[in-house]
């Protein structure tokens, strides 16, 4: 399209997209996990992923992670509308590549394969912390945990191996060292 | 063990408790249980609607014009539907409002029953919270707490949705002011420090081209704001000019004033914006029809920006220097720190700002709100000059509906208190100004309200001129009638080639027969010359009023920022229209 003179409702230029970790801990109540999602989908927010538990049992407290794409401005705003919600409590909010965060994302394998395959498979997975949680002489479950962009690849390598189903977690996330997000 | 009341005498209790005296509502299958308590709490009055729009919009006329919370009762499935109209404006505009509704039983939730919608999902986007209450022992807190979301922050409107068998169910009620510990929209603990004052005072002394762009915010942190606001423009000689919504805090027949800003705002106003080099945004949110293209708003200034709610500082806009603070708050401790450090500013200041203020006259010179006037024809501007005039002596509170009306109301009317202002500006809600109206009448009786409406937008929420004749509410409702829905008009004559697709009403009904049927007094004017006997006529009337007002059917509404043009370029007069690009077109 040509550039647009216009003076009203003309897009701004549009800054340079960054990916971010988005932790919040809310309110295990009813409908919750819609007001956030409906944050994100009434204001064109994106998300990529998104994992959700009661972390408190008493208090009732969920930690949702939440990964997202957007410029630094749409990243500002996301915490900020975040904040404004009545069970939220408090945000936290980490750059992709950040030194002193842990990342990680846990995803199950079925692939359909005899003996020695299954030999080959554990040794690609080797990497990634496996674990085999049911067997029979055709197929196999394996469970792995990795980041994102390792399970992605690691998915690619297992679908010639006769990968036939595939359940992956969004990612969780935790500094590292003693300090916890305030 | 404590004494239990039913869910229904836990709403009047909270209400009570929360010194509510009117409820807007229309009752229904769902609320009955509450509907049937109302009789045992006098101090509690229930306002009749026609319709739950009109409801909601009152409740909005009532908060706005008093600076209470409005309250609304309404019924399950369509009663909330047609609720979130006026709840959406609301949350537009930041008004707040407690919206009660009632819901079916708990045992049907789910299972499609006969006026069942889901009330909380329908309405999360467009409340600050909701709650669906399925615990009597939580009535009382989710109420309370209710209250608290609604008015704490920057306001806006919240919903209880509440099941019928928990209306007619025993819990305990209490009462303990805020429940809510966490700090909403960061008002609660946010400590103004002098660093940030001290950063606020350099930048308005470095400035020699400054100005105030104030907004709602300033309204909604109380009268006292607009007090403080009066002396900082006082004491600095800065101009100011405002947004639609903060219209009234600052005096509009005061030579500071530019008038408002903005896609039909003047040419001093919206100039001075874009060449200013300081802009203290004071409770504003640089909306799209303030800045138009955003990458060439005002280029050359530092901005300051004044707000309660974080979320609004740097999402169109970015800043130099964020506050976030409630308006009256923060100009309180300003004023403080100014006076003690710059006992001689306004004469120091007056020659750095004096080449901006030349300028600005130059700028005004254009008298940009001018039209054409005739002797033949009423013109829409001189309807709303000579209603100014005419009411200007009396504290009159004016409501509008949407469209043309609505900005020749804004230019021309010049408020001179805060709160006397109630338009429909975020959402643009057509139908918004005579439910308004019937608020603003009930928490404001013997005072002259006036809905300057088009009648277009009036016919939308027409029926609420019966609650106005039933609970005797003198509202007067002046249509700017062109038989057009005016704007949409002058769209399709700018961008569309003259196309008037649809925008004539090709079947009005004869208003003057129409406010006779519903039991008010109708009146018309068609020319000039009568047009001011009958503005006295209708505000010495005390009964609702409908006032026909024939207009020009071609006037556009100028100044304009049109489509495919910079900001500072703006249409001044028909002489000057010009094609716009076919770019322009698809913008709204």
């Amino acid at each position: 399209m040509a550039k647009s003179k216009s003076a009203y409702s003309v897009p701004g230029k549009i800054g340079k997209t960054e990916r971010h970790i988005i932790v919040v801990w809310v309110d295990n109540e009813a409908g919750v996990l819609a007001r956030i999602a409906g944050l994100f989908s009434g204001r064109g927010y994106n998300i990529e992923s998104l994992a959700v538990a009661e972390v408190d049992k008493k208090k009732h407290i969920s930690r949702i992670t939440i990964v997202t794409e957007g410029t630094p401005q749409v990243i500002e705003q996301i915490n900020l509308q975040l904040k404004k919600l009545v069970p939220v409590h408090k945000v936290a909010d980490f750059k992709r590549g950040e030194k002193d965060i842990l990342f990680r994302e846990l995803a199950l394998f079925k692939m359909l394969a005899n003996a020695k395959k299954q030999e080959k498979i554990k040794k690609i997975c080797k990497k990634f912390n496996p674990v085999v949680l049911d067997k029979t002489n055709k197929s196999f479950v394996i469970q792995v945990t990795a980041l994102r962009a390792e399970i992605d690849k690691l998915a690619i390598d297992l679908k010639r191996l006769g990968l036939i189903s595939t359940s992956r977690t969004g990612a969780v996330a935790m500094t590292k060292g003693p300090k916890i997000f305030n | 063990m404590p004494k239990l009341f039913t869910g229904a005498e836990i709403v009047f209790k909270a209400l009570e408790d929360q010194k509510v005296d009117y409820i807007f509502g229309y009752p229904g299958g769902a609320v009955l249980p509450i509907y049937d308590e109302l009789k045992n709490h006098k101090s509690i009055k229930h306002i009749l609607a026609r319709h739950e729009q009109g409801a909601g919009h009152a409740a909005e006329g009532y908060a706005r014009s008093s600076g209470k919370p409005g309250i609304l009762l309404v019924t399950s499935g369509p009663g909330a539907t047609n609720a979130v109209t006026a709840l959406t404006d609301a949350y537009m505009d930041s008004v707040p409002l407690v919206c009660i509704s009632g819901q079916v039983p708990t045992h049907l939730i789910g299972t499609d029953a006969f006026q069942e919608c889901d009330t909380t999902g329908i309405t999360r986007p467009c409340t600050k919270h909701n709650w669906l209450v399925k615990d009597v022992n939580d009535l009382a807190r989710v109420l309370h707490l209710a209250f608290e979301v609604a008015t704490t922050g920057r306001p806006g409107p919240v919903l209880v949705d509440i099941p019928k068998d928990i209306q007619f169910k025993k819990g305990k009620y209490s009462f303990s002011k805020s429940t809510l510990k966490k700090k909403l929209n960061g008002r609660a603990t946010h400590k103004i420090s002098n660093n940030e004052l001290d950063k606020f005072i350099d930048l308005l002394k470095k400035s020699s081209k400054p100005i105030f762009y104030t907004g709602g915010g300033v309204i909604n942190s109380g009268p006292q704001a607009s007090e403080y606001l009066r002396e900082l423009v006082s004491l600095t000689g800065f101009p100011i000019t405002s947004t639609l919504q903060g219209l009234g805090a600052y005096p509009g027949d005061d030579p500071q004033f530019l008038g408002m800003l903005g896609m039909h705002g003047t040419f001093e106003a919206n100039n001075a914006m874009h060449d200013c080099d300081l802009m203290i945004n004071i409770g504003a949110r640089f909306d799209d029809r303030i800045t138009g293209k955003v990458d060439e708003f005002s280029p050359g200034s530092k901005k300051i920006h004044v707000d309660i709610d974080p979320s609004s500082i740097g999402k169109n806009i970015k800043v130099d220097l964020a506050i976030v603070s409630d308006v009256s708050e923060f100009l309180k401790s300003l004023i403080k720190r100014f006076k003690e450090k710059n006992k001689n500013f306004l004469n120091s200041n007056k020659q750095k700002t004096s080449r901006w203020w030349s300028t600005i006259e130059k700028w005004r010179e254009k008298k940009s709100l001018n039209f054409i006037n005739s002797n033949k024809i009423i013109k829409p501007q001189h309807a709303v000059q000579r209603l100014y005039e005419l009411t200007k002596d009396k504290d009159t509170f004016v409501t509008t509906e949407v469209g043309q009306h609505q900005m020749w109301a804004a230019q021309h009317y010049k408020f001179n208190k805060p709160n006397r202002w109630m338009t429909s500006g975020g959402l643009g809600t057509m139908g918004y100004g005579l439910p308004a109206a019937i608020g603003v009448q009930i928490a404001n009786p013997g005072k002259l309200v006036v809905d300057i409406a088009g009648e277009a937008s009036v016919l939308m929420t027409m029926q609420e001129m019966s609650t106005a004749v039933q609970y005797k509410l003198p509202i007067k409702i002046f249509i700017l009638n062109n038989e057009y829905m005016g704007m949409v008009r002058q769209w399709q004559e700018l961008l569309h080639e003259k196309n008037y697709s649809e925008s004539y009403t090709a079947a009005l009904p004869d208003f003057v027969k129409l406010a006779e049927s519903y039991g008010c007094v109708g009146m018309r004017a068609k020319t000039p010359d009568e047009l001011d006997e009958k503005i006295k006529e209708m505000v010495n009337i005390d009964r609702p009023v409908i006032f026909d007002c024939l207009v020009d059917k071609a006037e556009n509404c100028f100044p304009m920022i049109p489509s495919g043009k910079p900001h500072n370029q703006m249409i001044l007069g028909p002489e000057e229209e010009e094609e716009i690009s076919d770019e322009g077109k698809i913008l709204v």
